[in-house]
């Protein structure tokens, strides 16, 4: 790079790097505050001391969430949904990208592509869909959380872009040698593909364990909630949760650091995959846009 | 296998037919591989794609699809007979138009910064730090505003102290709206300048060498090399946001909204949920919902043509 060394140019640097900082923190303060508020007493939060730092530390609150039964019930709705929806998801996508992204033709290709990129394109809206869920019997079923969005487009379309570049004499080679589809796709192409998956496996997970407002709609009861849905009503709708029974608790926790703790631990999940996410994302992005 | 290896030896030449029946045979696993697919789109997709014509009914949920009388396009008369139906139409495009340009100019500004910055692991930490919040779903990121924009909360008690009035960000019908515009940007804009960081670091450095070895100062190289470099993209991001101005973001606005500020908040997919869902108005839902997907569908498809045509863009 070309270095100046002209006051202007330096100014201008003095200046972008406290500008950089500044937007840096502003992502992660947010954070940093309700992880404060999380471990800090009910005086303290209800008098809105705390700042960037716990005041009169306690780990009360999630002690006490960690013990509440609705909160862990829909934790694990949502690590059976990341489960058992990835995996899903993620077969499908393999499946669905490798007869697409062949230079080879068959009956009815084009007519798939064009089914594909239509659903991608219109849906029915909100209210067909949910009668058509409800006429499936899915109601009140984790397959209604998982099923629906089997067909992940955007991540097919990254997969395809992925298998297409890599070199076609490998198939053509293995076809030689009598290899059939199923051998070159999972033996030569998934093999070979582990970076694109694992971009694919996070965007899904992450979706997965993100995804709160179909549940809304398609369970009965919160008791099926999982755990960001179950929060939109504790934290966002507000409603009581009754975790602080015994006295002595309720003089230290309050229900703001009840909340901002329950936010911290669906957040730590998140937290934990980042840095693949981030090794990967970029890639996957770059990916989806392979020029045609 | 052995026809395989038949044609590869070419010893024996195979009858026409043995090849034909090689062919169907080899074809046969990429219609298997489709099928799982298939079943997800019809079940999932085009199934509830034919529950549209309740949008044509007067559905009633004990007579299902088949019974329920048809009465045309009434559903859409009476969606059009309500006074409040303008208002919502005109949040859903503002507030959508709000964040494309606002979120744009915010990646594109914060990108070009990033560029000028030469120190690898500076320029890495704040990348990492700024697309964070992407990852988050709005009942979390929602639930941290809902503290942090309070009227005791940590922003309100920054703007107090510099001696400015505290905000009703939440609230007030009139400051609503750029809530919604600037925690979006707030959650979105590193994620966005990922696509032009890409780009700028694709720009040819002998460029940069060449404008400074002809006397070009900082300001001029980025006027006449960076952005002449990152235009195709920035042109590329502003078509394909074309689609998006329908979408003003439903389930930040679902979170964070309260009848309160139902004037400027409510948007088309709020109001199908509320109406249509919640209210078990499902005829007149899905005669919006219709609407919105239409449009929608005619706006994305222009913009992708359009990406198609001016920056070469396809999806595949």
């Amino acid at each position: 790079m070309i270095q100046d060394r002209t006051i202007g140019s330096k100014v201008f640097d003095g200046f972008n790097y406290v500008i950089l900082v500044f937007l840096g923190l502003f992502c992660v303060l947010p954070f940093i505050h309700l992880l404060a508020i999380s471990v800090s007493d009910r005086a303290s939060t209800l008098a809105n001391l705390v700042t960037f730092w716990p005041i009169n530390f306690t780990s009360l609150n999630y002690q006490k969430i960690l013990e509440d039964l609705a909160f862990r019930r829909a934790f694990l709705v949502s690590l059976v949904r990341v489960i058992l929806g990835t995996s899903i998801n993620l077969l499908i996508v393999i499946l669905t990208a490798y007869p697409l992204s062949l230079a080879e033709g068959f009956i009815g290709k084009s007519f798939f592509k064009w089914i594909l990129i239509f659903a991608m394109l219109f849906s029915g809206g909100l209210i067909p869909w949910y009668l058509a869920i409800r006429s499936l019997g899915l109601i009140n079923s984790i397959w209604a959380l998982i099923l629906p969005g089997m067909v992940q487009m955007w991540n097919i379309i990254i997969m395809l872009n992925f298998f297409r570049s890599l070199p076609a004499e490998l198939g053509e080679a293995a076809t030689v040698d009598g290899a059939s589809h199923w051998d070159i796709l999972f033996r030569i192409y998934v093999p070979l593909s582990l970076p694109a998956l694992a971009t694919v496996t996070l965007f899904a997970a992450v979706g997965h364990w993100n995804s709160w407002f179909d549940a809304l709609v398609v369970m009965r009861t919160p008791d099926n909630y999982p755990l960001q849905a179950y929060l939109q009503t504790t934290v966002l709708a507000r409603m009581t949760q009754n975790l602080i029974r015994d006295p002595e608790a309720f003089a230290k926790l309050s229900e703001r650091s009840m909340r901002a703790a329950q936010i911290i631990i669906a957040t730590i999940p998140i937290l934990m995959v980042y840095p693949f996410l981030q090794r990967y994302f970029v890639h996957g992005l770059t990916l989806g846009s392979v020029k045609g | 296998m052995g026809v395989a290896k038949a044609t590869s030896s070419s010893i024996a030449k195979p009858s026409a037919k043995a090849v034909r029946s090689w062919r169907v045979k080899r074809k046969l696993p990429l219609y298997l591989m489709l099928v799982p697919a298939l079943i997800g789109l019809v079940l999932f997709h085009y199934y509830p794609m034919y529950g549209i014509v309740i949008a044509f009914q007067k559905y009633e949920p004990l007579l299902g699809f088949q019974k329920s009388p048809w009465v045309g396009f009434y559903q859409f008369e009476l969606l059009f007979s309500q006074p409040d139906i303008w208002e919502m139409l005109r949040n859903t495009v503002t507030i959508a138009v709000g964040k494309i340009t606002f979120g744009q100019v915010a990646s594109l500004v914060f990108a070009l910064l990033l560029h000028e910055v030469r120190i690898p692991w500076f320029k890495r930490t704040i990348q990492s730090l700024s697309y964070v919040l992407h990852f988050l779903s709005w009942v979390i990121f929602g639930g941290m505003l809902l503290d942090v924009l309070a009227s005791q909360g940590i922003i309100n008690n920054a703007l107090a102290a510099i001696g400015l009035a505290r905000l009703a960000f939440l609230t007030n019908a009139s400051v609503f709206q750029p809530t919604m515009i600037f925690s979006e940007v707030w959650k979105e804009f590193g994620f966005g300048a990922v696509i032009f960081l890409a780009a700028l670091t694709g720009i040819d450095p002998t460029l940069y060498e060449a404008a400074a070895v002809d006397g070009a100062s900082r300001w001029k190289r980025m006027l006449h090399v960076t952005l002449p470099g990152i235009a195709p993209t920035i042109v590329l991001m502003v078509t394909l946001s074309l689609g998006g101005v329908l979408n003003a973001g439903f389930e930040q606005i679902l979170v964070l909204y309260n009848p309160a500020v139902y004037a400027t908040g409510d948007i088309i997919d709020t109001y199908v949920y509320r109406a249509g869902l919640l209210g078990l108005q499902f005829s007149l839902g899905a005669a919006v919902g219709l609407l919105k997907g239409i449009i929608s569908l005619v706006l994305i498809a222009l913009s992708y043509y359009l990406a198609d045509r001016i920056a070469n863009y396809r999806i595949f």
